[in-house]
C-alpha cells in the first residue's frame, strides 16, 4: 500500500538524494536503488516493513516521527525498490541493511521490524549491533520452534487473500482492499511484494534454521511486541522468540493481529518510543 | 504429420464429492490401489495398441491429483520402452525445474533412450501452477532452475570424454559422467510447451519443437513468435512443420451421433482439469508481477477463442464450443480429417498432432474402437498431407 499522490524523483548517483514533500526519497546504496521514507528529528529509528510493504501515509510513521528520526525503506524487491538478481536470502537483505546503516551513518539507532521485517532485523542484530541501541521485534518471523510436522507460521501461500486477511487482522473488515480503484503503480507494488516475499521466504518457509542458534548474540535491550490476535504466528511463538534473546521482554498488544503497527498505531508507537527512551533491562 | 496418442491416465472414480479440489489436497484415501492398478494396465494396453496401429506415443506426469495417476513419468517411459516396438516415445513433459537432481534426470532419460533403441523425444516443461505446492519448489526461481537443469542435462548427455564439473546457481556436481550415454546423437530431440509469445520465441531461437496445449486459435500467434525467434538466429529457411506440435482432444466414430456421445465423455478432461483449490491456482512468481497486477485489477486475459473470435471458457464449454475453438476434433473420420486440415492451415503448418485419444470416462472398448478407426481412416491421409507454406496463409 502506497500513497497514490506520491511522486518519486529518480536519483542515480550513489548517495544522492531527492526528498519529496512527504519525506519519500530514492537513494542508491551499495549499488541498489531503493525508496526511503524519512520523517522527524532526533535519534534514528530504522523501521523494517512486513511482507505487505509500507505506506508513506501510514499513521504509525507519523506517530513515531514525533520523537525520532524515522527511516523506513522499502526492502529490495518491495514497493518501488530495485531487486538485484543475486539477492535471494534474508541474509542478503540483512547485509544490505548493514550497508544502509553505514551509508546513512546511523548511530545509536532503534531497529524496529514487523513480521518479515522482524526476521530481517533479527538477522541484522545477530551479525552486529554496533550501530544499534535498541531492538524491537513485532510479530517477527524467522525462527522455527515446533517439531518438523508442526507449522509455526501459517502458510499464507496456501490461502486466498480473504483467508489471509482473516488470519492476519484482529478486525478483518478494515483490511479489505479494492485493487480496481487503486492506481496501477500501487497494484504493481502489491504484486511485487507478494513475489518478493516468496523469493525470500518460500523454503525453508519464513525461517532460517540457523537463526535460533545465533540469537544469543543479541546483547542490546530487546522488546518483542505481539498482536494478541495474531493467527499467522501465535503469541506463544513470540514468547519463544523472546526467550531465545538474552533479557528480551515480551509484550502483547490487544486489539491487533499480525500487523499491530497498522491496527494499533498509537499503542505501537508509544511502546516503541518509551522502550527506546529508557535504558531497557540490562542483558 | 505424426499423430501421438496421449491420455492423462485419469482416475475418474474420485471425481465425485471432491470438496472443491481434485488436486493437491484431495486425500489419497479416495484412491483404491486395486482400481489404480486396473487403470494403469488398461492405459498401457491402449498405448501398446497405439504402437501397433502406427501412432506415436505421448505421456506425462502430474502430482497429488485424481486427474492423472502418473506421478512419475519415468515409470511410464520404462514400461513402454520395452512394451512397444516402433512408436516414438514423447515425454511431455518432464518438469525438470522441479527436480532436485537433474543428474538423475539425465541418467533416466539416457537409459530410456538406449532401451528403446533411440525412440525418446524429450519434452521439458515448466509444469502447471498446482505442481508447485507439491514439489515445494520456489516458483520465483522456477524458470531459472528449468534452464539451468536443461543446460546441465544436455551437457551431461553430450560429454563423452570423462567427468566434467558443474557449480551453478542451483545445482552442484564435481564428477559428471553418465552411463549409459544416449542412443541418439548428439542427444534425443528436445520439445517444450508454452502459452506465451516470449517463450515461443525462445524455443524458436533454440530450434526446439514447440508444443501448445489446447491453445486453439491463439496458436498461430505463438507459432509466428516461434518463427521470428527461429529466423533471428540467421536461419534462412523457415522452420519445418515437424518443429510444431498441437495437443487436442479427439472424439471419433463411424457416425456423428456416436462421436458426439464420445465427445461428452472426453470433455471430462477440460471439465475437471482446473478443479483446484483457489490458493494453488496462481503461486507468487509463476506469472510476472506485471501480469499479476492486471489480474488483481480484474483483467483476466482470455485464453480460448473460436475461429470467429468468440471467447470460450475451457472448463465449462459445450462440446460444440470446444470444436469451434479447435480444442477438440470431433465427428466421423472425414469430419475429423477436415477439421485437422483446416487447423493445420491456420497454423501455417503442423507436423505433430498430440491426440488426446482417451480422456475422462471414455472406456476401454470405445478407446480401442476410436484408435482403430482413426488409424485406418485418418492417419494414412495425415501422413500424406501436403503441409501449407506459412507465408501462404494469413495469420
Amino acid at each position: 500500500m502506497t500513497n497514490p499522490a506520491r511522486r518519486i524523483r529518480m536519483q542515480r548517483a550513489e548517495g544522492e538524494r531527492g526528498v519529496s514533500l512527504d519525506g519519500v526519497s530514492e537513494r542508491v546504496i551499495a549499488g541498489v536503488r531503493i525508496e526511503l521514507i524519512e520523517r522527524g528529528q532526533g535519534r534514528p529509528l530504522l523501521f523494517l516493513h512486513p511482507g505487505i510493504g509500507i505506506d508513506a501515509a501510514a499513521p504509525v510513521l507519523a506517530r513515531l516521527a514525533q520523537s525520532a528520526r524515522v527511516i523506513a525503506p522499502s526492502h529490495p524487491g518491495f514497493g518501488r525498490s530495485e531487486l538485484p538478481r543475486a539477492m535471494t536470502t534474508v541474509d542478503d537483505l540483512a547485509y544490505f541493511y548493514l550497508d544502509v546503516m553505514e551509508a546513512l551513518d546511523l548511530r545509536g539507532a532503534t531497529l524496529v521490524g514487523v513480521s518479515f521485517g522482524g526476521w530481517i532485523a533479527a538477522e541484522i542484530a545477530v551479525k552486529t549491533t554496533e550501530r544499534l541501541s535498541h531492538l524491537v521485534l513485532a510479530d517477527a518471523l524467522g525462527i522455527k520452534v515446533g517439531g518438523r510436522e508442526s507449522r509455526d507460521i501459517a502458510d499464507i501461500f496456501a490461502m486466498t487473500e480473504a483467508q489471509f486477511i482473516e488470519h492476519a487482522y484482529h478486525d478483518p473488515a478494515a483490511a479489505k482492499r479494492n485493487y480496481a480503484e487503486m492506481p496501477e503503480a500501487d497494484v504493481l507494488a502489491v504484486a511485487r511484494n507478494r513475489e518478493s516475499l516468496a523469493r525470500f521466504g518460500w523454503s525453508p518457509y519464513m525461517h532460517d534454521p540457523k537463526l535460533p542458534g545465533r540469537l544469543h548474540r543479541i546483547r542490546i535491550p530487546t522488546l518483542v511486541l505481539w498482536g494478541a490476535s495474531d493467527r499467522i504466528a501465535a503469541p506463544d511463538y513470540g514468547r519463544a522468540y523472546a526467550a531465545a534473546i538474552p533479557g528480551a521482554r515480551f509484550e502483547p498488544i490487544e486489539g491487533a493481529g499480525h500487523f499491530p503497527h497498522l491496527e494499533q498505531p498509537d499503542a505501537f508507537a508509544r511502546r516503541v518510543l518509551a522502550f527506546a527512551a529508557g535504558q531497557g533491562a540490562a542483558p | 504429420m505424426k499423430v501421438f496418442h496421449f491420455t492423462e491416465q485419469a482416475y475418474p472414480e474420485a471425481w465425485e464429492n471432491h470438496g472443491g479440489s481434485l488436486r493437491v489436497v484431495l486425500p489419497n484415501a479416495k484412491c483404491d490401489p486395486q482400481i489404480a492398478a486396473d487403470r494403469f494396465h488398461r492405459y498401457y494396453d491402449e498405448w501398446k495398441l497405439a504402437d501397433e496401429l502406427g501412432f506415436d506415443i505421448m505421456m506425462n506426469e502430474h502430482h497429488s491429483t485424481a486427474t492423472c495417476l502418473s506421478s512419475t513419468v519415468v515409470v511410464t517411459l520404462s514400461v513402454l520402452a520395452r512394451e512397444t516396438k516402433r512408436a516414438r516415445l514423447l515425454v511431455l513433459g518432464y518438469p525438470i525445474g522441479h527436480r532436485p537432481d537433474p543428474l538423475r534426470v539425465a541418467e533416466e532419460l539416457s537409459t530410456i533412450d538406449v532401451i528403446s533403441r533411440g525412440r525418446l523425444e524429450m519434452g521439458f516443461v515448466k509444469g502447471v501452477p498446482y505442481e508447485i505446492p507439491v514439489a515445494n519448489t520456489n516458483p520465483v526461481f522456477l524458470m531459472d532452475r528449468f534452464w539451468e537443469a536443461h543446460d546441465f542435462i544436455i551437457k551431461a548427455m553430450t560429454t563423452h570424454d570423462g567427468p566434467f564439473n558443474w557449480e551453478g546457481e542451483h545445482f552442484h556436481y564435481r564428477h559428471v559422467n553418465i552411463w549409459p550415454r544416449p542412443w541418439q546423437q548428439p542427444h534425443p530431440p528436445v520439445w517444450s510447451t508454452t502459452s506465451s509469445r516470449s517463450n515461443a520465441r525462445v524455443l524458436g531461437e533454440r530450434g526446439y519443437v514447440i508444443a501448445t496445449l489446447g491453445s486453439g486459435y491463439n496458436t498461430r500467434a505463438l507459432y509466428d513468435a516461434y518463427r521470428e525467434g527461429w529466423a533471428s538466429k540467421g536461419r534462412t529457411a523457415p522452420p519445418p512443420p515437424d518443429r510444431f506440435a498441437y495437443l487436442a482432444l479427439v472424439a471419433i466414430a463411424r457416425t456423428e451421433a456416436e462421436a458426439r456421445r464420445r465427445a461428452e465423455l472426453v470433455a471430462g478432461y477440460p471439465r475437471t482439469s482446473s478443479i483446484v483449490a483457489p490458493p494453488f491456482r496462481n503461486p507468487p512468481g509463476f506469472l510476472s508481477a506485471m501480469d499479476n497486477a492486471q489480474l488483481l485489477r480484474g483483467k483476466t486475459p482470455a485464453r480460448s477463442f473460436t475461429k470467429d473470435g468468440r471467447v470460450i471458457a475451457m472448463a465449462s464449454a459445450s462440446v460444440q464450443e470446444l470444436i469451434d475453438a479447435a480444442i477438440m476434433f470431433c465427428g466421423t473420420p472425414d469430419q475429423v480429417y477436415a477439421q485437422i486440415v483446416d487447423f493445420t492451415t491456420h497454423c501455417g503448418g503442423l507436423g505433430n498432432l498430440l491426440m488426446m485419444g482417451q480422456a475422462g470416462n471414455l472406456n476401454h472398448a470405445d478407446t480401442v474402437d476410436s484408435l482403430t478407426l482413426f488409424a485406418r481412416e485418418v492417419l494414412p491421409r495425415l501422413k500424406e498431407l501436403k503441409q501449407p507454406a506459412p507465408e501462404a496463409t494469413a495469420a
